[in-house]
């Protein structure tokens, strides 16, 4: 049963990531690691999270090419040529965005696990559907898991957000 | 939301408004560093080796075919265990790791663990490890261990605690008799922050450093210690970001295993679980049965109950006594009664071992009592805010267990303010599809759709119960002008960090606080667990700051020639009251150094004594909840509309804080209500995933409509009762009630599944 792939710096494939606006090489890696385990364990970007590693929690979203995906179901080495966004580069220069910034007023925030993927699931969300009804919130984030806040403070952030854009727009 | 609390003229940050979490810039910009997000030159990563049966002989370990792979540093089995070969939080019953000649008895017990370069070398090393078993027959049911019939699984014998309460006149019969028989399922915490450790170990390798997520420190650090047989002093464990704990990091997990790697490995070990492997890492919720009949006059007065209550504790004890006590003692959930017989056992079990979770064995008894008590109502022939209201308990009255009900006792004020929280409105015909049963999946015309509405009410203790003194430790430290708080707190994202700094600006009158490590480098503060941590730990900075502040006083009075008793912090100001001078804190802390370090203790309990008598807990807490349910009774497809709720919480110390909790809390007594379960099927989980274990989005989760009911709570040190746990406690069994009155079955069992009501 075992996969002869070898596992410690023995992978000859070399191969580049542009994750938030910046190219990274990877080297030296073995060549089954998920996008979430290369961003985390390689590249120094560890505010996405792993909690399911199958898809169902959200932790780890990540924008690829203008689509939320679960960085844990994407293969790194299949994300070449592809632009990643990921949590770290979603407010430019430190500052935080109307949504970070909205998850803490209105106490969207506990534990924090979910938050990142969270995070960058609201952003994309908003952009495809900048004044969305309660139950579109639910649904578009309903791939999110949280198990701190019953989201009651997650959907009053949303809300806060949309309406913010709107006034200001 | 109502609350009488928040007032503007409060300063921002300080105790009663809505202060800014301390962690929260970096939690939404993704630079907080949870335990699975530690890192250390060098580092190994670790993985654990378990068993695939739930009983079994191991005949041999044979661990040369994990060291033949290239990559693997280290393997560690019993045999490499240097102290006590055994954990756990009561008694110290679970094996490090099952040694060859012993059994494993659950599936998933620890037989090695190893470390390597990549974590897919250690998977490859695990594979490579050969266990040889002696395949044996698991005692699953509870019933076999009371009665004696079942094989002895474990040197101290299959029966953790066995506790009867005897109470009043047992010989009382009521006019008005109804019984059932419960059963609750085992849940999970599915805290979304995975098990994770990183261990140090010293140049010298005398100690080292671990940075976990955990609920308290010091006992793991105890029970570390006592493994590794190395003294405490040292090691310094160092709290790593949790991401959440309702209760599966009270006990040993990985702390163990983590450390004995890196001691042998001499490197950093870091071990961070997946998802598969918590559910088999942790202890779950108890599943339970219970028996319960209560005995009322023709009014619906309870006069008596009589109740059997059975928690299967799984292989090993962890704090299954104390849940069965909780249980029980909570029978008569927050109503009178005088009377009544109780007979509750904790036994172990081949199934997966259970422990605490949030509202630990007070969750098993309320699902009964309240189903007793809508059963009651319908007897009687009133409505089930009528029930409740006849019987609510209030300060003064004697409890089952002797026990003088000390605390607040808002029970009525809970029931009648959520009475009055208006009703969602009716579900249209034309309705969201999202928001009917069934969803989008277009399984049910809004026509078919029945609407219930349930009740449950409930009471949960605060604090550790029969005699532990779960005190508290903090610092405060005022230098060069900065106040500086310290304690050994775990903040699992309840927010105490946050409460802390709140405290320490309304004592002293700063705006700035800075928060040191959370770290053994200053006493206990206990668990983060049984709704303590604002008491104990808020009590513990609270007089902290008041001894800094009475030193900063003294100071202040001779300086600036103020009257000393006369003395107060008035906002940033310290004012004479006698002289109306102010100065300001900034100004008089800029030259004094200060640093005091102090404990809080809650008053003594007392065990229980053989007929389950003696003032065994602390203090008490109360809510109410309401449900609102939409039902499709031909696919048993169900969705939660709304849940009103009144807390009694003492005092609101941070409005959005205390609302979170509600809502947390609610959302995981709506999962054990509807869809949460840990299926075991001879001794074996069966959904050990996110993908088959079911818990509650986004779209399941309710709008809920709350209100806090404020009546400072004397004895606590802030005014406040602890709020983590009420909220997941009656809001299952209202749930239930609402299921019950849509469709006209019993259903005795939660979760209730499609099938209990279609079929």
């Amino acid at each position: 049963m075992s996969i002869n792939i070898p596992v410690s710096g023995q992978s000859n494939e070399i191969y580049s990531l542009s994750v938030n606006g910046q190219v990274h090489q990877v080297k030296d890696a073995w060549i089954g690691e998920s996008l979430l385990y290369v961003l985390r364990e390689r590249l120094g970007l560890p505010g996405s999270k792993g909690a399911c590693e199958q898809g169902e929690c959200g932790s780890c979203t990540v924008i690829v090419d203008s689509k939320a995906v679960c960085s844990c179901l994407v293969m790194a080495a299949d994300a070449v040529n592809t632009e990643i966004l990921t949590v770290e580069g979603l407010g430019p220069n430190g500052a935080l965005t109307d949504v970070q910034s909205a998850f803490l007023s209105e106490g969207g925030v506990q534990c924090g696990f979910c938050t990142p993927g969270f995070i960058v699931a609201v952003h994309h969300l908003l952009e495809s559907n900048p004044s969305p009804t309660d139950d579109e919130i639910r649904e578009a984030l309903s791939g999110n898991i949280c198990r701190c806040t019953g989201y009651g403070r997650i959907l009053e952030a949303v809300r806060t957000v949309a309406d913010q854009r709107r006034t200001n727009s | 939301m109502s609350t009488t609390s928040a007032s503007t003229a409060l300063r921002h940050g300080t105790l009663g408004t809505s202060a800014s979490r301390p962690d929260g810039v970096a939690k939404v910009q993704g630079g907080f560093a949870f335990s699975s997000d530690m890192w250390a030159d060098n580092m190994l990563w670790g993985a654990t080796l378990r068993s695939p049966h739930p009983y079994a002989r191991i005949v041999a370990i044979d661990v040369s075919g994990a060291y033949a792979i290239d990559g693997v540093v280290t393997v560690v089995t019993a045999v490499d265990v240097p102290g006590k070969l055994t954990y756990g939080l009561i008694v110290q019953d679970q094996p490090v790791f099952a040694a060859i000649g012993d059994t494993v008895r659950y599936s998933g017990e620890p037989i090695a663990a190893v470390a390597a370069d990549h974590p897919e070398t250690c998977q490859r090393a695990l594979a490579a490890i050969k266990v040889t078993y002696e395949v044996l027959t698991p005692v699953t049911d509870p019933e076999d261990c009371i009665a004696g019939v079942a094989e002895q699984i474990h040197p101290d014998g299959n029966i953790f605690r066995h506790q009867r309460i005897v109470s009043g006149d047992t010989s009382v019969v009521g006019a008005v008799q109804v019984e059932g028989e419960y059963e609750i399922g085992m849940q999970d915490q599915a805290f979304l922050g995975l098990e994770s450790a990183l261990a140090i170990p010293d140049s010298n390798g005398a100690g080292l450093e671990m940075y976990v997520a955990t609920q308290w420190l010091h006992e793991d650090r105890k029970q570390i210690a006592d493994c590794l047989n190395i003294p405490e002093e040292n090691i310094r464990l160092v709290l790593g970001g949790v991401g959440g704990a309702f209760g599966a990091r009270e006990d040993i997990s990985l702390q163990v295993h983590t450390a004995l790697l890196a001691m042998k490995a001499g490197r950093p070990v870091r071990i961070s679980y997946g998802r598969e492997e918590s559910f088999y890492g942790h202890v779950h919720r108890h599943p339970a049965k219970i028996w319960m009949k209560h005995h009322a006059d023709l009014n619906g007065k309870i006069v008596k109950i009589e109740s059997r209550m059975v928690f299967d504790g799984g292989a090993y004890c962890s704090t299954s006594p104390a849940v069965l006590i909780n249980g029980i003692t909570h029978t008569q959930g927050p109503y009178k009664c005088d009377n009544a017989i109780v007979d509750g056992w904790a036994v172990r079990t081949n199934n997966p071992p259970c422990g605490a979770m949030r509202g630990f064995g007070v969750v098993q008894a309320c699902f009964a009592h309240e189903s007793q008590m809508e059963k009651l109502a319908a007897a009687v022939g009133v409505s089930p805010v009528e029930i409740r209201l006849l019987n609510a308990m209030e300060t003064g009255d004697r409890m089952i267990t002797g026990q003088i009900m000390d605390s607040v006792a808002p029970v009525a004020q809970c029931i009648r303010e959520t009475d009055a929280i208006p009703m969602p409105a009716p579900l249209e015909n034309n309705a969201d599809l999202r928001t009917i049963p069934g969803g989008t999946g277009l399984t049910a015309q809004p026509s078919n759709i029945r609407r219930g509405v349930g009740w449950g009410v409930s009471i949960k203790n605060l604090m550790y119960s029969e005699g532990f003194d779960d005190f508290s430790t903090a610092r405060c430290r005022i230098s060069n002008g900065v106040v500086t708080i310290k304690f050994a707190t775990s903040e699992v994202g309840q927010g105490f960090t946050m409460l802390a700094q709140q405290i320490a600006r309304t004592v002293l009158g700063v705006d700035e606080v800075i928060l040191d490590t959370i770290d053994t480098q200053v006493g206990s503060a206990g668990s983060t667990s049984a709704s303590r941590q604002t008491w104990m730990s808020g009590g513990a900075v609270q007089v902290a700051c008041q001894a800094a502040l009475a030193q900063l006083f003294d100071h202040v009075a001779t300086k600036f020639e103020m009257t000393r008793s006369e003395l107060e912090i008035d906002g940033t100001d310290i004012v004479d009251r006698l002289t109306q001078r102010r100065v300001t804190v900034s100004e008089a802390i800029s030259e004094i150094e200060i640093d005091c370090t102090e404990e809080y203790h809650h008053p003594p309990t007392e065990d229980l004594d053989e007929n389950g008598q003696g003032n065994c807990h602390v203090a008490y807490a109360f809510v109410a909840h309401r449900a609102v349910v939409d039902v499709d009774p031909e696919l048993g497809l169900i969705k939660v509309v709304q849940i009103a709720t009144a807390q009694d919480v003492g005092r609101v110390l941070n409005p959005l804080a205390a609302m979170g909790q509600i809502e947390g809390g609610i959302a995981q007594g709506l999962g054990l209500a509807v869809m949460e379960e840990i299926i075991v099927k001879d001794g074996k989980v069966r959904n050990p995933s996110f993908t088959d274990y079911l818990l509650p989005t986004f779209l399941d989760s309710p709008t809920v409509e709350m209100v806090f009911i404020e009546e400072h709570e004397p004895k606590s040190p802030l005014g406040a009762k602890g709020i983590g746990e009420p909220p997941c406690i009656s809001v299952t069994p209202a749930i239930a009630n609402a299921i019950r009155q849509a469709v006209g079955r019993e259903l005795p069992r939660v979760p209730i599944r499609p099938y209990d009501i279609c079929l």
